[in-house]
């Protein structure tokens, strides 16, 4: 069972010390011990303490543990962080003696190994004597213990509601005033007496926006277009196009993935399958092509199946919507059901507050929150009504996994299943035969480890046949949450909630129902009293008011309000981060105490306030702010500037970045004319249905190569995410752990990329169309190279650059003569090679 | 209070600062006095080390400690009785004494069974730690567990903890490999980097060269096309487009970085296949590790479960752990599976420790001959133990009590610590929570655990999360 805090002796006892009559009157202390009984001390007691206890509780440990001292008198009658250490005369009722008696793992002090038994019997006898104790002096000074203060809490930065400031009257002859934000900008930039830099050429700046809203670079017919056109409305007619354009869903889809650790596996102990979590991808990806506003998409994530519509399909719609809640890491072999539960809940209150409030309350778990006022009765109060809620996400009960669930059924006219064909009735009968022989070795086998594995198989085969209708359609089924019944037996038969498996011990919550506090998060330490649900009290005016639903669609409706000081701030604030590099509240993930405060308040209140009032419309959003003078910048170093400024946070440029990882590959896809920008049916783990991830035996083959597969053609967003198991296009170049919930992505530079973009057999590929594209459609070199820096870059080479880069054609070809490259492929492959050597070049992977 | 990228723009040094300026402020200072801008150059440890780097010879199943490193007279003599009732210990059942014998070896007269000849001549180098335990007793927890410290959330490996530590002694190779990883019971998370900067992460060569006429292999290390020369004529047209991008754009310490990287990625596929290729050793050297007439030494290793055996060449396996080491990473590990042995313990487990017992001793002897024994850590173990009661005729989890033993790298030689009662059911003296050896294992690296540490999620994170006791009796 895992545990969360430190396990020591004072820390785990809650309890207070009980009047026990003993020797001395009043304390029970015997306060004027006898020679005898400080001999005693002297001989038995002391040396134990300084050999076996000082090294964490004396003044003269590193890190006083349990705020517990043994170095004085005072320290062992104070006692540690939950009370004394000693009831004088009662060694059973002694926290102290309790603990060197080793009987429970948790408190067993010292930690290390057990003392004599005769040294334990001194230090009862001691306790019964009323422990004499000689040592004067003050115990050590512990920190006062941390208390959150709510109300104190609420007058933060970030738990103030967005206020408009007016907008700064400011000038600069060099610089026009597109929108506010230049003058919120310009105002920061003012204040320190810096210049921002001149614009960018057209060149660049079509080849930013092109990569920033959808991810691939602009064709060359596009970037030639925009610098013919000399209207005022250039480019405002680019970023409409854009905007328009399907590939800014998977952009932008991608993005928010991110924060929703979307993957197509459990991960963890042991990894299976989620067969059915692309339909959420693609909500995502449609909500953000559809501009859903984003309020709506708050509400459909949090509670889309409590939301009423007649329209069947955008019931279906919203039912995939809260796959946000069940697409979760999970330990599918945790034996304990109620340590499962709250494992998966902590795991939803993880994603909720961190995606869309930008703090982390999972913090409060087991304690109140080190930096945030945030106790551990509002992670209850929100655990509350993730408990009230059943995770339908799944799964087969298999070797090392054992909490399968079901999943949610889709309307018939919901988007179409990734298996696209029938089952034939022979496929059924072969599989139906499949069952009988594993059914009938399982019950004659007398050995029950020999049954473990058919067992499984037939688990799996189980769950195909399942998968289809009775007529052999595949059934349409999602990942996603319902509510629990308000009340025991509200639900038919069929399972309820995740079942315990072999050996499992402890239940989750059947209906819906508050929570109480598990102390320090450990399942077996609940409290009497139960937490009413409700949401984080440092942002709300009053309790919510729920009893037979869980509180989702209240909880959604606090969070996608206007009233909720950080929604707005937070997303504006990561628009803002994808489009500038950094956010203005630089810890895009932090909003709380520990994170850094913003960098122009002013302005991100007024992004804010405007996201609200133009309807949540994220669309919106990233026009204004593309359209601003400040993004179109140029990013050219400037010293002056630097110095005062070298984080850039006042944006006196742009600063340039590394493409992404799915930036990178799929623009590597797109010069090369492979791109396939239909977006694709569904995923290969789908295909390959429940199960144990890339297991040869069971099938699992088929996605092992598929994650890697160098023929794949589709854009990035759509390669299939197994947990532990990124593509390495990906994981190389900080794609983020699944596993995690990230707000932001470093920027490595490493030479396993170097090595990826030298001889991964993808980037071989794509070098090789690229040559056969240019092969076909120019004829000399010096067109060839033209037609290269154009499709690549956006941009003619220079007179230098064509120089030097025939001289490399040449060279190279002649190397490859040489080396004995038949003739017939020298052109090709010297063509190729030039292709991969700009794919790896510092131009091609960063947007300036 | 500062992320990644924030530190990675307020440098505006790029990745070369990244991890520098996310360390704490004694690291920090500790890192600006080796003023070298790479973060995986060598560093200073917090103090003196013991061991400059690690051989983790990783049992992937978890060997049982009462039939090969901790002797149990009783359990012999009251084999067959019921075994006693116990919280926490799966089996109940009868016990079931070692079918094996137990003798003192060596000078120092450490028990060894007879299931290592081989390694047993090496007795007094060894450091039995007899007094392990673990959360829980199942496979995929324990294993995370011994890698990553916790179970519960992604975390770090310790050979990406060690390499954040300490760097690489050699910028041509990557500071972490491991060989033959699992797939299952975690996967890549056992080696890799979670929250740290990616590069610290273990680079993985499969298992599938060893004992065959290839070479083990590494992703992407190897142009299927080009020659390494024609290579470098591409490379350098490549350089030469990201010195102009350099000087065109101004100062950009990340093009700088990019075409370091390059540099050093061109020299690691030179390096890397050599040191891959074993068949320059000399016949005695081969011989030693027990890899002879084209045998890879050691087979597979029995046992039960999904994944089986299946390894191949654990000699070979061994001798590049020690070239690697040899031309300065910082932590290898080996993984061999196959030791869950719940069925025919007799002769699974014999099968699986012959393949190792000569390769491990011969490992050993090399590396004592090479003088470098005194300050290479090597490690053996598996993530928990076995029950002293029977399961059939094999032995089924206990995470109450086992073994892993350690030797060099100013690890005691012929030396015990801690011990388990007299069945084997549950450590009751010196023991060692994993947490407490992560700890042990950073210390004689010359590294804090308390003190090393990246900020994440709002907090400072470390290996042994809030535990973690050095075990000091055990250093030299």
């Amino acid at each position: 069972m895992p545990r969360f805090l430190l396990a020591s002796l004072a820390a785990t006892l809650g309890w207070a010390a009980p009047a026990v009559a003993q020797p001395a009157k009043g304390t029970g202390f015997a306060d004027k011990p006898t020679p005898d009984q400080l001999a005693f001390f002297e001989k038995k007691i002391r040396p134990v303490l300084v050999e076996s206890c000082y090294k964490c509780h004396s003044a003269e440990a590193e890190k006083l543990k349990g705020e517990l001292s043994l170095d004085t008198r005072e320290g062992v009658r104070k006692g540690g962080a939950t009370g004394p250490s000693i009831v004088p005369g009662n060694p059973d009722k002694s926290p102290l003696i309790k603990g060197i008696r080793h009987k429970d793992a948790d408190t067993a002090m010292p930690p290390k190994g057990k003392l004599p038994d005769a040294v334990i019997a001194d230090f009862e006898a001691w306790v019964k004597m009323g422990a004499p104790d000689p040592r004067d002096g003050k115990a050590v000074a512990t920190a006062p213990k941390y208390v959150v203060d709510v109300e104190k809490g609420r007058s933060f930065w970030a738990f103030v509601p967005p206020k408009a400031a007016p907008v700064p009257q400011v000038a600069n002859p060099k610089f026009a005033v597109h929108n506010e934000i230049d003058s919120f900008l310009l105002a920061g930039l003012n204040k320190k007496g810096i210049k921002p830099v001149g614009d960018a050429d057209k060149r660049t700046l079509i080849r930013r926006v092109t990569l920033d809203l959808t991810g691939l670079p602009p064709t060359s017919d596009e970037v030639e277009a925009f610098v013919a056109d000399s209207s005022t409305k250039a480019f405002e007619k680019v970023v409409d196009r854009l905007l328009a354009s399907p590939r800014f869903g998977e952009r932008w889809g991608r993005h928010w993935l991110d924060l929703a650790r979307y993957a197509e596996s459990t991960g963890k102990t042991a990894n299976f399958n989620y067969p059915h979590a692309w339909r959420y991808r693609d909500y995502v990806i449609a909500a953000f092509n559809s501009d859903k506003p984003y309020d709506q998409f708050i509400r459909e994530q949090l509670a889309g199946d409590l939301m009423r519509s007649d329209d069947p399909k955008v019931r279906a719609e919203r039912l995939v919507a809260t796959g946000f809640l069940a697409i979760g890491p999970k330990a599918l072999n945790e034996n304990n059901g109620l340590q499962f539960e709250l494992d998966v809940v902590d795991e939803q209150i993880d994603v909720t507050t961190q995606a869309f409030l930008g703090i982390t309350a999972a913090c409060a778990r087991c304690h109140d929150h080190k930096f945030d006022p945030i106790p551990t009765r509002d992670y209850y109060a929100l655990a509350g009504i993730f408990r009230s809620t059943e995770t339908c996400y799944g799964t087969v009960r298999f070797v090392q996994s054992q909490r399968p669930s079901p999943l949610l059924q889709l309307p018939a006219e919901s988007a179409p299943s990734a298996v696209a064909r029938k089952l034939s009735a022979e496929e059924r009968a072969t599989i139906e035969k499949e069952i009988a022989d594993l059914k009938k070795r399982i019950a004659e086998s007398t050995d029950r480890i020999a049954t473990i594995f058919p067992a499984a198989q037939l688990a799996l085969a189980q769950s195909k046949l399942d998968s289809y209708a009775a007529d052999g359609t595949p059934k349409l089924q999602a990942m996603g949450v319902r509510d629990k019944p308000a009340r025991a037996g509200g639900f038919g038969a069929g399972g309820f909630g995740p079942r315990g498996g072999f050996g499992g011990r402890g239940a989750g919550s059947r209906t819906i129902d508050d929570s109480p506090v598990y102390t320090r998060g450990e399942p077996d330490q609940p409290t009497a009293e139960k937490v009413p649900r409700g949401t984080l009290q440092v942002m709300s005016k009053s309790p919510l008011k729920v009893k037979s639903v869980s509180g989702r669609l209240e909880l959604a409706e606090w969070i996608a309000s206007r009233d909720n000081p950080l929604t707005a701030r937070v997303m504006v604030n990561r628009v803002w981060m994808h489009l500038f590099g950094r956010g203005i509240v630089p810890t895009a993930d932090n909003f709380g105490a520990a994170g850094q405060p913003p960098t122009n308040p002013e302005l991100l209140d007024h992004l804010a306030i405007g996201f609200m009032d133009g309807g949540w419309s994220v669309k919106k959003l990233v026009k204004r702010v593309v359209m601003s003078h400040a993004y179109q910048l140029d990013s050219k170093f400037d010293k002056a500037a630097f110095e005062a400024d070298p984080d850039n946070a006042l944006v006196w440029r742009m600063s340039p970045r590394r493409l992404d990882a799915e930036s990178l590959r799929d623009s590597m896809l797109a010069v090369s004319g492979q791109l396939d920008a239909t977006p694709p049916v569904g995923s290969v783990v789908a295909r390959a249905g429940e199960g144990p991830t890339g297991r040869a035996r069971l099938g699992g083959d088929q996605v092992a190569t598929a994650i890697n597969d160098p023929r794949n053609p589709h854009r990035s967003v759509y390669l299939p995410i197994v947990r532990d198991n990124l593509p390495e296009a990906l994981a190389l170049f900080d794609a983020p752990d699944p596993s995690l919930i990230a707000a932001d992505r470093p920027t490595t530079t490493v030479p396993s990329q170097g090595l990826f973009l030298l001889n991964n057999p993808f980037v071989l590929r794509s070098a090789d169309a690229a040559a056969e594209k240019l092969l076909k459609g120019t004829t000399t070199d010096t067109e060839r190279i033209r037609a290269a820096y154009l499709n690549f870059y956006g941009r003619p080479p220079g007179e230098k650059e064509l120089a030097t880069a025939e001289k490399f054609l040449h060279g190279f070809q002649a190397k490859l003569a040489r080396d004995r490259v038949p003739a017939a492929r020298q052109e090709r492959e010297t063509w190729a090679a030039f292709c991969q050597a700009l794919f790896a070049s510092a131009e091609f992977q960063y947007r300036r | 209070m500062f992320t990644r990228r924030h530190l990675l723009q307020s440098t505006s040094s790029g990745f070369g600062y990244l991890a520098f300026a996310a360390l704490a402020q004694e690291q920090a200072a500790r890192a600006a006095a080796d003023a070298a801008p790479n973060p995986l150059s060598p560093k200073k440890p917090h103090f003196p080390a013991k061991a400059k780097r690690v051989i983790f010879l990783c049992m992937e199943g978890a060997p049982s400690h009462v039939d090969t490193f901790d002797y149990k007279p009783k359990l012999t003599a009251d084999d067959g009785k019921a075994a006693p009732a116990r919280r926490g210990v799966f089996g109940g059942g009868k016990l079931m004494g070692s079918p094996f014998k137990f003798e003192k070896r060596g000078e120092s007269g450490l028990w060894i069974s007879d299931l290592f000849p081989e390694l047993a001549k090496h007795a007094d180098k060894l450091c039995l730690l007899n007094g392990m335990h673990t959360d829980l007793p199942n496979h995929p927890q324990a294993f995370l567990q011994m890698h990553c410290g916790i179970f519960q959330f992604p975390r770090p490996s310790l050979g990406a903890w060690a390499l954040y530590g300490l760097g690489t002694e050699n910028a041509n190779l990557p500071g972490f490999v491991t060989i033959g990883p699992p797939q299952n019971n975690g996967g890549p998370a056992n080696y890799g980097a979670s929250f740290l900067p990616a590069m610290f992460q273990g680079t993985k060569i499969s298992r599938s060269g060893f004992g065959a006429a290839s070479s083990p292999q590494v992703s992407n290390l190897k142009n299927p096309k080009l020659t390494p020369a024609a290579q470098r004529e591409q490379l350098d047209f490549v350089q030469s487009l990201n010195q102009n991008a350099l000087d065109a754009g101004g100062e950009n310490p990340e093009i700088e970085g990019l075409i370091s990287s390059y540099e050093l990625a061109f020299r690691m596929q030179g390096e890397l296949p050599k040191l891959l290729d074993t068949s320059t050793e000399t016949a005695a050297t081969l011989k030693l590790y027990g890899i002879e007439g084209g045998r890879g030494g050691g087979g597979m290793g029995g046992g039960f479960g999904p994944r089986g055996g299946g390894a191949g060449g654990f000699g070979q396996q061994c001798l590049l752990a020690r070239r690697l080491v040899e031309a300065g990473v910082r932590f290898v590990e080996l993984a061999m599976p196959g030791w869950d042995h719940h069925r025919n313990l007799k002769d699974a487990l014999t099968n699986s420790c012959t393949a190792i017992d000569k390769p491990i001793a011969g490992l050993l002897e090399d590396l004592k001959r090479k003088d470098m024994l005194k300050d290479t850590l090597v490690i053996w173990g598996g993530e928990f133990g076995r029950t002293p009661s029977g399961q059939g005729d094999g032995r089924d989890h206990n995470a109450r009590g086992y073994t892993i033993w350690m030797a060099g790298g100013g690890t005691k030689g012929g030396f015990t610590h801690g011990r388990t009662d007299d069945y084997g059911f549950e450590a009751v003296d010196g023991k060692v929570h994993v947490h407490d050896w992560h700890a042990t294992v950073l210390h004689l690296l010359g590294l804090d655990h308390e003190k090393l540490t990246y900020r994440h999620a709002g907090r400072e994170m470390r290996l042994t999360d809030t535990k973690g006791n050095v075990v000091k009796e055990i250093v030299a």
